[in-house]
């Protein structure tokens, strides 16, 4: 069986959220194919093995979600906003998908898809346009950084009314998780959090776990986790359908087009960081060296 | 298995290709998306969008293109070139996306392909009135299967073997017909068998109950045998890699100068003093198009000439072109006109856009001038097939002039036909219909200079954008000034090149043996678009707009020249 690498080895990864885990219910879920058991206990949470139950794994709670590591974990990723006293953090769901997790980071990424998955919400036909953006690799931070990304949305967010031109700001942050800042549509000069981590369970099926902090005195909670569930709903079937299932890192293997600058971006790094799970790795042809 | 990918194979039966259903397929570890397009012709394609990866099975089958669910990209019914990609609107998809095509052929009520190069189709069985059972999928090995359907031949009957994995033969408990099975290999651990009766029997549904109990009842005892044995690993599919120049992302638009052998199909009257041709591929199909491009037509007389493509999506067995009959021709439309005969062989380039139509409009505004008519007719097609909100402008000296007169009844109140108008009379009419901008509003125009200089003029004055308002010229009538000399330094091939008064860049280009694509060679057609990196080009072309002229980043090699001393271009 494929064993991550000590890259993605030594990071948190997310495996439950925090609801989902009550007292004296051990809760079981699959991590890198590594059956595992959680337990709230009368001194904090308990994650192990399945097979190695006297030995505890790292644990974290943080962003409303539980975070273990089968390695030495790195620091978690900051979310600075997620503090802010005035947002409404909630955890959007954890749906299962059958897709690596990469495949669904990329999904994330893009924003060509919007007229034609989550048609008259986040776009519609005839405006399918993607401009310009820029991407980075920030090497400081580790992470993928795409900005001044614009989409024309007929309705971009649970408190939003009518269409719009979108700003949206990409971080990838983690291999396997991706937080988007977008136009607030209720204050102008702050942005809506939404975060994507993906659990890898095995190569090829991950539990999505979905993270919003907005800025939205008016909905309620319910209508705001139903927004973005009605979004990832549209989503699973695409990825769902996805050949193959692992994500290509070799640029021959599919079409890159300029809307796509990010998830190229996101490959080579996911490259240069020998990621190897979840993806088929670039193996050089003899032709191209 | 490999020596079986040569080899044909039934994937679906016909009925399973009903109007505009996308079928998923399976042969031999692969998966198809087979489509049926509205000219009845069937596609069968490896079940993957080259961009990400998407099934093409749940893409929407749109009657001449199959469109991905996933990011909008459509391909051409026949060739599988990709004509448009959504997210970049403004631009021709230039280089040659395609996806992946199986052979295929349908006989007998059922569609067969190869997973490979194929061999020649050879029938296997007698042509007839075929009447396809309900197909029975089975998971067992293809080999396990085909002896055990031969095994279940009626006691005393003997199969005839019809291929590899088909047999005649009675099946025990059967009816008595002498039925055709096939053993469709789907993978390593599973099978369809595909049976057909030799005609519709006279109680078709009884005697597909009857049938489909029967081979459930083989099917079952099969699989019992197959559960015995461990399955076997399935076949992985081979993903061909793309070509190098696909895997990243170039801004430069390739021009090519492959040529093409066509027939003159049809020759025909398309309206007073224009000619209608209809060139179609020697073999099989003609390379993808989009609407807007145009091909150089190689004459007998040696000339080369450049067409607009009249088509709609999808028709990919012919390129129609429209020739105006010019009384002061030099040489190109009256060489067509009195030399060009039907079944003569042309050669042409292979076709180019440098007049893409943008699909994400709210309107589309097509006004068109006489023989100007051409690329914005395959444009109406477009917009026509995917209902798209547009309006056509045809102006025309009178009711005989009005060319494809035929074609444009189709599309009904979209059209306006505007005949036998004055200059001022047409002024007017312009005005009314370039009208005031709105967002996302695109206008495409095409014909005669002084008509193009007036919408452009017009569509200024009323606050349309530069980049919403596209334009093609015939041709360039502005005298070019070829006095000036420059240096011109070429930045990839590190190459420094000295252009005297009276000759082209391009010229220069070619004479230091600089591959550079070019068409029309007089600044109208844009194939010899260049990216500038340094100094102030002097444009003396058409086809670029104010706002790109003003913006000194690109020039056409084959007209314009240079104000400062040096230009750096992107060669």
């Amino acid at each position: 069986m494929n064993r991550p690498n000590p890259y993605l080895n030594d990071h948190w990864h997310v495996v439950a959220g925090n609801e989902a885990v009550a007292s004296g219910q051990p809760f079981r879920t699959v991590l890198f194919d590594v059956p595992i058991i959680i337990q709230r206990l009368a001194d904090g949470l308990r994650v192990t093995a399945a097979l190695a139950p006297e030995k505890p794994l790292p644990v974290l709670e943080r962003y409303g979600f539980i975070w273990t590591s089968l390695g030495t974990p790195m620091p978690l990723f900051e979310i600075p906003e997620y503090d802010e006293a005035d947002r409404r953090n909630m955890n959007a769901g954890s749906l299962g998908v059958a897709v690596s997790a990469p495949r669904a980071i990329e999904n994330f990424l893009d924003m060509g898809h919007f007229p034609y998955v989550h048609t008259d919400i986040l776009g519609a036909e005839p405006h399918t346009e993607v401009k310009e953006y820029d991407v980075e690799v920030s090497a400081e931070r580790g992470e993928v950084l795409a900005t001044r990304c614009r989409f024309f949305q007929p309705r971009a967010a649970t408190s939003s009314a009518g269409g719009q031109e979108v700003e949206y700001v990409y971080r990838v942050p983690h291999p396997y998780c991706s937080v988007l800042y977008k136009s607030c549509p209720s204050d102008e000069n702050r942005r809506d959090v939404i975060a994507i981590f993906c659990q890898p369970v095995g190569e090829e099926r991950i539990v999505a776990h979905m993270l919003q902090s907005l800025i939205d005195d008016v909905s309620t909670i319910t209508d705001m986790r139903r927004f973005q569930q009605t979004i990832f709903g549209q989503d699973k079937p695409i990825l769902e359908n996805q050949y193959p299932k692992k994500l290509p890192l070799d640029p021959r293997a599919e079409t890159p087009i300029r809307a796509d600058k990010s998830a190229i971006a996101y490959r080579r790094w996911l490259s240069q960081m020998g990621v190897n799970y979840g993806v088929i790795p670039l193996v050089p042809r003899v032709a191209d060296v | 298995m490999s020596e079986l990918s040569a080899a044909w194979h039934p994937i679906a039966s016909s009925e399973d290709l009903p109007y505009r259903h996308v079928f998923h397929g399976q042969l031999l570890g692969r998966e198809f998306a087979v489509w049926r397009a509205d000219d009845g012709n069937v596609n069968v394609w490896e079940n993957r969008c080259l961009h990400r990866g998407v099934r093409l099975s749940i893409g929407i089958n749109e009657g001449a293109e199959l469109k991905c669910q996933y990011h909008g990209w459509r391909y051409a019914n026949r060739t599988a070139g990709c004509t448009y990609i959504p997210a970049h609107p403004a631009d021709a998809p230039a280089r040659r996306i395609t996806n992946r095509t199986y052979p295929v052929i349908e006989f007998a009520g059922l569609v067969w392909s190869a997973a490979g190069a194929a061999d020649a189709f050879v029938e296997p069985l007698q042509e007839a009135d075929w009447f396809a059972l309900r197909p029975i999928p089975v998971t067992a090995t293809p080999e396990m299967v085909r002896d055990k359907v031969v095994a279940a031949a009626e006691p005393g009957s003997e199969p005839v073997r019809l291929t590899e994995f088909g047999y005649s033969m009675k099946l025990a408990g059967g009816r008595g017909e002498d039925a055709a099975v096939f053993i469709q290999p789907v993978d390593a651990g599973r099978a369809v068998i595909r049976a057909l009766l030799p005609e519709t029997p006279a109680q078709p549904l009884a005697t597909l109950r009857h049938y489909n109990a029967l081979l459930n009842a083989l099917r079952e005892q099969i699989e019992r045998t197959a559960r015995e044995a461990p399955a076997p690993e399935p076949i992985e599919p081979e993903y061909e890699p793309v070509s190098l120049e696909l895997a990243t992302m170039p801004e430069l638009r390739l021009g090519t100068r492959t040529s093409i052998r066509v027939r003159v199909a049809r020759k025909y009257d398309a309206g007073e003093g224009v000619i209608g041709l209809d060139l179609a591929a020697l073999e099989g199909h003609l390379p993808t198009f989009q609407p807007g491009a145009h091909i150089d037509v190689h004459l007998p007389n040696g000339l080369v000439r450049q067409y607009s493509i009249t088509n709609g999506p999808g028709e990919q067995l012919h390129y129609g072109i429209g020739v105006k009959r010019e009384p002061e021709s030099r040489g190109g439309s009256s060489t067509i006109a009195e030399a060009v005969r039907e079944g003569d062989l042309l050669a042409i380039s292979e076709p180019r856009n440098n007049f893409p139509l943008r699909r994400d409009a709210t309107r589309t505004t097509l006004i068109a001038g006489g023989i100007g008519i051409t690329p914005l007719l395959a444009m109406a097609k477009n917009l026509f097939g995917s209902r798209l909100e547009f309006d056509f402008h045809v102006f025309a000296r009178s009711q005989q002039h009005l060319p494809f007169a035929d074609a444009l009844e189709r599309f009904g109140d979209h059209v306006s036909p505007h005949i036998g108008l004055d200059a001022a009379e047409t002024g007017r009419t312009l005005e009314e219909i370039v009208g005031s901008y709105s967002f996302a509003r695109h206008l495409y125009v095409c014909g005669p200079a002084p008509m193009l200089e007036l919408v452009r003029a017009l569509a200024a004055r009323n606050g349309w954008p530069d980049e919403a308002v596209h334009f093609e010229y015939f041709k360039n009538t502005r005298e070019i000034d070829q006095s000036s000399s420059f240096t011109v330094e070429l930045a990839r091939s590190a190459l420094t090149l000295e252009v005297p008064a009276g000759r082209t860049i391009l010229e220069v280009l070619r004479e230091n043996g600089v591959e550079a694509p070019s068409s029309c060679e007089q600044g109208a057609c844009g194939t010899c678009l260049t990216k500038v990196l340094e100094g102030t080009p002097d444009h003396q072309d058409v086809y670029l707009n104010e706002t790109e002229k003003q913006a000194n980043a690109s020039m056409l090699t084959c007209v314009s020249r240079s104000l400062s001393d040096k230009l750096v271009l992107d060669i």
